[in-house]
């Protein structure tokens, strides 16, 4: 077996067990409604670490403008309750329309 | 994720369930692209085609893949490769306790909805106002999520670099503006999670130049210090 297969086994594996986590705790051990609506919590502040990150950095750096120009317009267009269609194409519309005119 | 319908009316189920594939497509339909995209740098890169294609279906975790193969590219090591791809995947820990009783009840569909777990499945999921169409959501987004990715990839890693340089098309803005329309209802309605949020964002934010990838967002769940549930 070459070091590669190795490598995407223990990866996939290791994902699973994390993935597992929850499913195994789940009716099997009573998880107290505090802790269960701070896993909600975290998920949510997870889900905003994760958009902020995306949204502003690549590779440790900084990402462009471009990218949370698009991500901006879209936050706005969410706040304004467009519909989802309208929020994802307009974000992707607006970076893609910054870079053909040259901005990163 | 709010409902397109505005009536008071419930909806039927099977408007529900037309609306949750709608707005589901969109995600399925970038994250296509991107696995084209995953599957195109891997193979440029020197891998062979099932390299990326087994990563795809075994693995199954955007972010993850990508840095397990830039590592590998860049000579990193399998070793290093794993690590930091497992780094990348221990934030599912947190998300599957999140969605844990939508993937039930039996033991086989807890197993396989467990690796449907990602970021924009339990996005989507748990941006549904009732526990029904959180399941219904979890698992149409999560299992055509799958679908899609996997021949995304597969279609990349044949096709090569047909698509040419994929931010052109301005995908990787689409990314965070999905997960800020299936959050922001969320920071409507709960002040604590609304400050626990901004708190982790900026800690998030902060540590990125110094730590490797995948600490950041760990450490945004110090951001749940702010919020009421830890406190009392």
């Amino acid at each position: 077996m070459n070091a590669t297969v190795v490598m995407i086994l223990v990866l996939s594996l290791g994902t699973y067990a994390f993935r597992l986590v929850g499913p195994a705790l789940h009716g099997r051990v009573e998880i107290p409604a505090r802790v269960q609506e701070l896993a909600s919590a975290g998920a949510v502040v997870l889900l905003v670490a994760l958009l902020a990150t995306g949204a502003l950095t690549e590779n440790g750096g900084f990402a462009g403008w471009a990218r949370p120009a698009g991500v901006l317009v879209g936050g706005v267009l969410a706040w304004r309750k467009a519909p989802f269609v309208v929020v994802v194409v307009g974000a992707a519309a607006v970076t893609a329309a910054l870079r053909a005119v040259g901005i990163g | 994720m709010r409902s397109p319908h505005r009536t008071t009316l419930p909806p039927s189920t099977g408007t529900r369930r037309t609306s949750l594939v709608r707005d589901s497509s969109l995600v399925w339909l970038a994250s296509g692209v991107v696995g084209v995209s995953f599957g195109a740098v891997s193979v440029a890169g020197g891998l062979p085609v099932w390299v990326p294609v087994l990563m795809s279906l075994v693995v199954y975790a955007g972010s993850a893949q990508f840095s397990a193969v830039g590592v590998l590219l860049a000579g990193g090591g399998p070793l290093a490769a794993a690590a930091t791809g497992l780094l990348l995947n221990t934030r599912t820990a947190a998300f599957s306790l999140a969605v844990a009783d939508l993937l039930g009840p039996g033991r086989a569909t807890r197993l396989l909805g467990a690796h449907l777990v990602t970021d924009e499945t339990v996005a989507f999921a748990l941006a549904q106002p009732d526990p029904a169409r959180r399941r219904a959501a979890f698992w149409i987004s999560g299992l055509g999520l799958f679908a899609v990715w996997n021949a995304g990839v597969v279609i990349g890693a044949l096709a090569g670099t047909a698509l040419g340089d994929t931010s052109r098309y301005g995908l990787d803005a689409a990314f965070p503006a999905v997960l800020v329309a299936l959050v922001l209802p969320s920071l409507r309605k709960d002040a604590g999670v609304r400050r626990s949020a901004l708190l982790g964002a900026a800690i998030a934010l902060a540590v990125t130049p110094a730590v490797p990838a995948g600490i950041p967002v760990l450490l945004a769940l110090l951001g749940l210090f702010a919020h009421p549930g830890v406190r009392r």
